[in-house]
């Protein structure tokens, strides 16, 4: 029996969607293979990796752990929401300047996750980026440089702020 | 790997989906905010025929506080919670527990009654529950029934609630102005599983007498489980490092789980002893700042 698929109406990165699924497709198999959009990346599959972090209706959820069946009538916002016409932004930029990723793995969740961390808190201590990115798993960097760049992107947004 | 198929309901309703849960059965699974139930899926631990998913029953979302109680939906997400002002301020041992529950990703989506019905050994929020002495409400084909949290944790994985019902509300009772109290675990990395933790609500007196004391541990046990000893050995004891010493030795008597992968029984045991003193301590450091 092939199961009957289901009509969602989603929104990606400000672009809507309307696409037929199967209930057991996850959120971040649809993004990748329904929409193209292989930036979110997948580990694990259970939640502890975090490389599948997006935002799901302005938070930052798992998209490994949602079927897309569940996301009718939300707002997603991936990773390739970040770059404006090409230009990376100032968090972008920060993990680019300070050795933020190696591999790039861990980087779309890193970034998603590091955006709702600076929009809750602005100007984090090392301790609560630490804490902060706790869920997400980086093999390569040491965690180091990533803390360098979500405090130097701290900086950075302040000072465009500053500037508006 | 991917999950199997399964046939999919979004009631919209208590009503609609209790319904949906009489007439699929054990077949079927409710599914909230999927932080442990997608996992088991995506392992194909678990195969349900059915999925009931409850996240658009908007009337489960809610915190209201009460004369002595919080009552929180179902639905609401562990990390509304824990960011409460309100919560922080009538109840915070749980917003200190809620803070250790995996990770601010995992809280965004968890639920309050999810973490209740999957019963996981260490959850935080079924620990503070037990500690506090709050209640559970489900409803069910004959109606809503209230849980005492002992009811509710009468066996490993929720084994108070059965396949027909749904967790709806639970009760935390409000802190007094003469309790005070503490969360701490331990765990490999921050938001991993607790390989042991504790809550502790005491009841403080004149001259730092306790007067009453409630202590659960979780992680230790197949279930949370109140550390009975440890509190009668506080209660009526005027808090020092020792009486606090005398009784930290005792929570290794609530122990009651198998050597494993990630700590050996013993390992536990110890973590029991440190962290128990370590709480009571704390919950008198705050009461000596009140
Ligand atoms: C990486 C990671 C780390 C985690 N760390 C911790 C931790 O440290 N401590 C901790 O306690 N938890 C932890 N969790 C689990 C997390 O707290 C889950 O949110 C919780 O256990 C389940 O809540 P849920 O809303 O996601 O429920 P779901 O996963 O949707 O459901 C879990 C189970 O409960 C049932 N259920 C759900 N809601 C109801 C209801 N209202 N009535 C009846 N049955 C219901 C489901 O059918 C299912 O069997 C972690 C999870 C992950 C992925
Ligand atoms: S793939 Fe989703 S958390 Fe690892
Ligand atoms: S850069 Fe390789 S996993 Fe983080």
């Amino acid at each position: 029996m092939r199961p009957v698929g289901r009509k969602i109406t989603v929104t990606v990165n400000g672009e809507q969607y309307v696409r037929e699924v199967e209930p057991r497709l996850l959120l971040a198999d649809f993004l990748r293979h329904g929409l193209q959009l292989f930036g979110t990346h997948v580990g694990c599959e259970h939640g502890v990796c975090g490389a599948c972090t997006i935002l799901f209706d302005g938070v930052a959820q798992r998209s490994c752990l949602i079927f897309a069946i569940q996301a009718d009538g939300a707002e997603i916002l991936t990773v390739e929401s970040l770059a404006q016409s090409g230009k990376l932004n100032l968090l972008q930029k920060a993990f680019h300047e300070h050795h933020g990723l190696q591999c790039g793995f861990c980087t779309p969740g890193m970034l998603m996750t590091a955006l709702e961390l600076l929009r809750e808190n602005p100007s984090p201590s090392d301790q609560e980026v630490r804490a902060g990115i706790s869920g997400v798993l980086c093999r390569c960097t040491g965690y180091k440089q990533i803390v360098d760049s979500i405090n130097a992107a701290a900086l950075a947004i302040a000072g465009a702020e500053a500037a508006e | 790997m991917k999950p199997a198929p399964f046939e999919y309901f979004v009631p919209t309703s208590v009503e609609e989906a209790v319904e949906l849960l009489a007439r699929h059965g054990d077949d079927a699974k409710v599914l909230a905010g999927g932080q442990s139930l997608v996992p088991m899926m995506n392992f194909r631990l678990a195969q349900p025929a059915v999925l009931i998913d409850i996240n658009r029953i908007v009337e489960l979302g809610y915190i209201r506080e009460g004369d002595s109680s919080i009552a929180i939906g179902a639905m609401t997400r562990q990390r509304v919670v824990e960011t409460s002002p309100m919560v922080r301020d009538k109840c915070a041992i749980l917003s200190e527990a809620l803070a250790n529950v995996g990770h601010q990703a995992i809280r965004n989506r968890g639920t309050m009654g999810g973490t209740l019905a999957h019963g996981d050994p260490a959850a935080e929020v079924a620990t503070v529950l037990l500690t506090l002495g709050g209640s559970v409400t489900v409803a069910g084909p004959q109606g809503k029934r209230e849980l005492s949290p002992e009811e509710l944790l009468a066996g490993p994985y929720a084994a108070g609630i059965s396949s027909d019902e749904l967790i709806v509300e639970i009760n935390f009772p409000i802190l007094a102005a003469n309790e005070t109290h503490g969360f701490l675990e331990m765990s490999r990395r921050h938001g991993d599983f607790a390989l042991a933790g504790v809550a502790a609500v005491l009841r403080m007196g004149e001259g730092n007498i306790c007067e009453r004391a409630r202590v659960a541990l979780c992680g230790v046990a197949p279930t949370p489980v109140r550390a009975t000893e440890v509190e009668n050995q506080l209660t009526g004891k005027r808090l020092d490092a020792s009486t606090i010493q005398a009784a930290a030795e005792l929570a290794s008597r609530a122990v009651d789980c198998e050597d494993e992968y990630h700590a050996s029984r013993e390992y536990r045991t110890h973590l029991c002893q440190v962290y128990v003193r370590r709480t009571i301590q704390l919950a008198l450091e705050r009461w000596g700042n009140n």
